[in-house]
């Protein structure tokens, strides 16, 4: 579809682009004082965006911008995924941020970078927007810029995007090399129809996953993630262990079936050329989930903890990226949703509990279940449903990582993948043990003010709730992924 | 909603009613655990009296009873399948009895009573839960819902070290349920239902031969299975190596918890391999079934040397459940209709005689402070009517005639010693052992000269009492007419035995 009529189909991202501008605006005209009100702009713009995407669901597929974006049920799946984060991350960021208004504009900013990740079909848009939500976030990651760590972690994040995204790019251009098209989908039918030798193609695959790996903090790629979850506001760690995960998770998938694979039945894809992808990602799984549990084991702060976690949960659905069928990225796209809730949940115990308890340690947790009971309650959850342990949410998407594995008798990593699972019960669980088991002699109430306990139930909920009753949810993941095949 | 979904979830509802009263309202939240529980034991005993003695069960939803079957998640297949059977009903009303009775004996619990009776609630209906469920994901959340409420009661509620044995607990038992995840899974894609045709978590359809695909009947792939599956199980029995979690868990947790544990947590391993393992691979079943014997055979023998040497009473009651373990994985292992009858009928008197025995300790450690079995002597004197409970429990344990033990063990080398003459001889070499620990027990906590110390203890109180008296006269009366359990489970599994080949 030619620029001009593809304007009506990138709503969304017209709307967005547009609120930015007028926001930043309205910011300049407001007094010191009432900044908080970009914030209830950005949560609005954030929302209206939300509403548009979804009303994209039904579209039927469509090529934008002479095919540089698709529109498809997918992108729109992940659009309205990533927009909830934002939403989510903005109401956890407000009482702390209340003058700091470039905040949440900045924030406005990724989502719109975000949106064009999930949708992209070029490799040229590929590198713009992850760069879009890479630039911005090392900014974001930087924020507190008088304290020494995130200022650390903030420049570690700039240096390791920089190799990467150069990486990815070079390894785009052994693609362009070998196939002389940037668009996924004419790259998908050079390497088909000219049968290219594996060994290139395996190469240029490589360097693309070192690019994409980063994004999603996959294992060897993940040297940044514990600096910078510890060094970053709370907020912002919460928001990149989701939202810009979510989107290069998308992103990852795409890149996956066109430019490696194809369909090749009604549910599966098959590769284009031999390259042994789904072997390299199994180890990649296996490594990533591994290396994140061990190294949680020891951690004594909760943010860094929950860095490592995040790999870990990394490993946990790259594991279903093996399969390259419908069963298996459906799997991703409920765990991802699941992992959401349940992510955002413990960091927003970390956000409200960090100024009561006056550090980020575990050990600062000792005695919570009877300082504040519903939250330690809710942090229990939170961790169980981590862990994957039933009735939570978190178990109920595990389930279906290691269904799609088994079907396709991938048992060996089945069995890595519990046995990380174990592994990871007892980090998770030794949060759960500092809160309730340890106790103080006295006990010195916290009362927490009402907007946190909302924000807290409204995170709790979906985790307990997806826990007994999943059946849309898994639906809406299993009809945004049938486009593929023109359903 | 069924009588069989309404004592699953009574429990739990009275837990919610809990979590909305202000923790200062103590004996209000006392009473509503008791009536809860107590609620469940009357729908199960109610259930009794309309159970029907000849249905069989096992691999026919037409022969199962009380049966509900409500689609849950449609889209994975999932439902919501409860229903009872000669195997299960036993067990599901132990269950409620031993939940009620633990709620009365935790009456005194010293601290935040609110979240203790929550979660024992929370417990009790998904140790319902496991034994009625006949859909392996709905069995799969129930195994798993009962660890949590299990690491919080040792773990918070329990003796000095009970963190580690709560975390010890939690990742034993986690490790075996994450291995039957994986085989439930694999199960789930390579049986067809035989309606739809389609995957199904359906246990009956699982245990249909006929129903699995060509991958599923490759013999080193069910060999595979049955082992993963059988690991999960034997962590919970726990069967000789996987027992380590046990003596740590039994000790530090308070004493209701104890009595649960023992009472029956451990039996949902043997109903596990009884329910799931040897319906759905009974040629692997057959094939195992020896080295099933000789682990029975190690469980009677190293559990009764082993409490032997322990001098802290309660160390040694939790060996004695390795040991009575024992006798019911030799029972199953033989396939023979006394044994396994006298297995699972072991099951349900080990859940009654093991519970007093916990009661038991659980009564002096109130008073003493200490379980140090030498740090006591001549407790009769001062404990008359203590004395006789406790002497009547041990006996029971002791498998003495009249009472269930004996029936239980009976029956068991009844059935095996036609099968495996050898090892039965060496198990019963078990059953001296075992009367003389609890014989020397005996006589160094009640006989003897009384320790001056305690010359002035209180003897058992009425509450005490009331939980250790019913146990005591159901010993009794099923040890004198075992019909009533006998003629339950006969049918049930007479049929099962016959699907092993």
């Amino acid at each position: 579809m030619n620029n001009l009529n593809s304007l009506q189909y990138f709503l969304p991202e017209l709307f967005l682009s547009a609120s930015i501008l007028i926001i930043i605006i309205v910011d300049l005209l407001l007094k010191k004082d009432k900044k908080i009100i970009t914030a209830y702009l950005s949560v609005l713009a954030v929302l209206v965006a939300f509403f548009l995407a979804y009303r994209q669901y039904n579209y039927a597929f469509t090529s934008l911008f002479e095919g540089m974006i698709v529109l498809d049920s997918f992108a729109v799946y992940f659009k309205v995924l990533t927009a909830l984060s934002t939403i989510i991350v903005i109401f956890i960021s407000m009482p702390a941020f209340r003058r700091h208004s470039e905040y949440y504009i900045l924030l406005l900013v990724v989502t719109l970078g975000m949106f064009l990740m999930v949708e992209v079909n070029d490799l040229l848009m590929i590198i713009i927007a992850m760069e879009m939500v890479g630039i911005i976030s090392y900014v974001l990651a930087g924020f507190n810029k008088f304290n020494m760590k995130s200022n650390e972690a903030s420049l570690k994040y700039v240096l390791y995007g920089a190799a990467s995204t150069g990486v990815m790019a070079f390894g785009f251009s052994y693609i362009y090399g070998l196939t002389g098209h940037t668009n996924l989908f004419a790259i998908q039918q050079a390497i088909v129809g000219h049968s290219l030798q594996p060994l290139p193609v395996f190469i240029a695959f490589v360097m693309v996953v070192a690019g994409l790996g980063y994004k999603i903090a996959m294992v060897p790629f993940h040297f940044w993630v514990p600096d910078v979850y510890e060094g970053a506001p709370t907020p912002i760690t919460a928001f990149l262990s989701v939202g810009p995960k979510a989107a290069g998770i998308a992103l990852f998938i795409r890149f996956l079936i066109t430019v490696v694979a194809h369909p090749a039945s009604q549910t599966t894809f098959i590769q284009n050329v031999q390259i042994q992808a789904p072997l390299l990602l199994a180890v990649l799984a296996v490594v990533t989930m591994t290396l994140g549990n061990v190294s949680a084991l020891g951690q004594k702060n909760i943010k860094r903890m929950l860095g490592y976690s995040a790999i870990a949960h990394v490993g946990y659905m790259m594991m279903a990226l093996v399969v390259f069928n419908t069963r298996g990225f459906t799997a991703i796209m409920f765990y991802m949703v699941v992992y959401m809730f349940m992510n955002f949940g413990a960091f927003w115990v970390v956000q409200s509990m960090t100024p009561h308890l006056g550090s980020e340690d575990i050990s600062a947790y000792k005695g919570l279940g009877y300082r504040h009971p519903l939250t330690a309650v809710a942090m229990a959850v939170f961790m169980l449903s981590l862990t994957g342990i039933p009735p939570f949410a978190g178990f109920i998407g595990k389930v279906y990582l290691f269904a799609a594995i088994i079907k396709q008798n991938w048992y060996t990593l089945a069995v890595i993948g519990v046995i990380n699972g174990v592994i990871s019960l007892y980090y998770y669980a030794y949060v759960i043990k500092v809160m309730f088991l340890d106790r103080d002699e006295e006990i010195k109430a916290i009362s927490v003010p009402l907007y946190d306990r909302v924000l807290l139930w409204l995170l709790l909920i979906p985790v307990l709730a997806l826990g007994v009753y999943w059946g849309p949810l898994i639906d809406l993941a299993h009809n945004s992924i049938g486009f593929f095949f023109g359903n | 909603m069924g009588l069989i979904s309404l004592a699953t979830f009574f429990p739990v509802l009275g837990a919610l009613i809990i979590l909305f009263i202000p923790k200062e309202k103590l004996s209000t939240i006392k009473i509503i655990a008791l009536v809860f529980s107590l609620g469940s034991l009357v729908v199960t005993t109610f259930l009794w009296t309309q159970y029907q003695y000849g249905m069989i069960g096992i691999n026919d939803e037409s022969q199962f009873q009380f049966v509900e079957h409500l689609a849950w998640i449609p889209a994975f297949h999932i439902e919501y399948f409860v229903g009872v059977d000669g195997l299960s009903f036993p067990m599901v009303w132990l269950t409620s009895l031993l939940g009620f009775i633990a709620v009365v004996a935790s009456w005194n619990i010293p601290k935040a009573q609110k979240g203790y009776f929550a979660l024992f609630l929370l417990l009790d209906t998904a140790m319902i839960g496991v034994f009625v469920s006949l859909d392996f994901f709905l069995f799969y959340v129930f195994w798993e819902v009962m660890l949590l409420p299990m690491y919080f009661l040792i773990g918070i509620w329990g003796g000095p070290r009970r963190e580690y044995a709560a975390i010890k607990f939690f990742l034993y038992t986690l490790l075996g349920s994450v291995l039957m995840l994986l085989v439930m899974l694999a199960l789930y894609f390579n049986v067809q239902d035989p309606v739809t045709g389609g995957h199904t978590f359906n246990m009956l359809h699982m245990m249909q031969q006929s129903n699995h695909n060509s991958w599923l009947s490759r013999f080193d792939v069910r060999f595979w299975l049955y082992l993963a599956l059988f690991i999960g199980f034997a962590i919970k029995v726990p069967i000789f190596p996987f027992h380590t979690w046990l003596p740590d868990a039994h000790v530090e947790a308070p004493t209701a918890i104890s009595v649960i544990l023992a009472g029956i947590l451990l039996k949902m391993g043997t109903y596990g391999i009884l329910r799931i393992s040897y319906p759905i691979f009974p040629d692997i079943a057959k094939y195992t079934s020896y080295a099933l014997a000789v682990l029975g055979v190690i469980n009677i023998l190293y559990g009764a040397f082993v409490a032997m040497a322990q001098s802290d009473l309660k160390k040694l009651v939790a060996y004695s459940s390795v040991s009575h373990m024992g006798f019911v994985l030799l029972g199953m292992s033989v396939f023979t209709s006394a044994g396994i009858n006298g297995a699972v009928f072991q099951m349900f008197s080990h859940g009654i005689i093991t519970a007093m025995l916990f009661l038991i300790v659980g009564v002096i450690y109130d008073r003493a402070h200490h379980r140090e079995i030498n740090g006591f002597g001549g407790l009769a004197v001062s404990m008359p009517v203590y004395a006789g409970v406790a002497s009547l429990a041990f006996f029971a344990a002791l498998g003495l005639p009249g009472m269930t033990g004996f029936i239980a063990e009976a029956l068991v080398f009844i059935g095996a010693f036609s099968v495996y003459r050898v090892l039965t001889i060496i198990a019963a070499f078990g059953i001296i052992v075992t009367a003389s620990y609890v014989l020397w027990t005996v006589q160094r906590v009640f006989l003897g000269k009384l320790n001056p110390k305690y010359e002035s203890i209180g003897d058992i109180n009425g509450r005490e009492l009331f939980t250790l008296v019913p146990l005591g006269l159901l010993t009794i009366f099923f040890g004198i007419y075992p019909l009533p359990i006998l003629n339950m489970i006969k049918v049930s599994l007479n049929y099962l035995i016959t699907l092993i080949p």
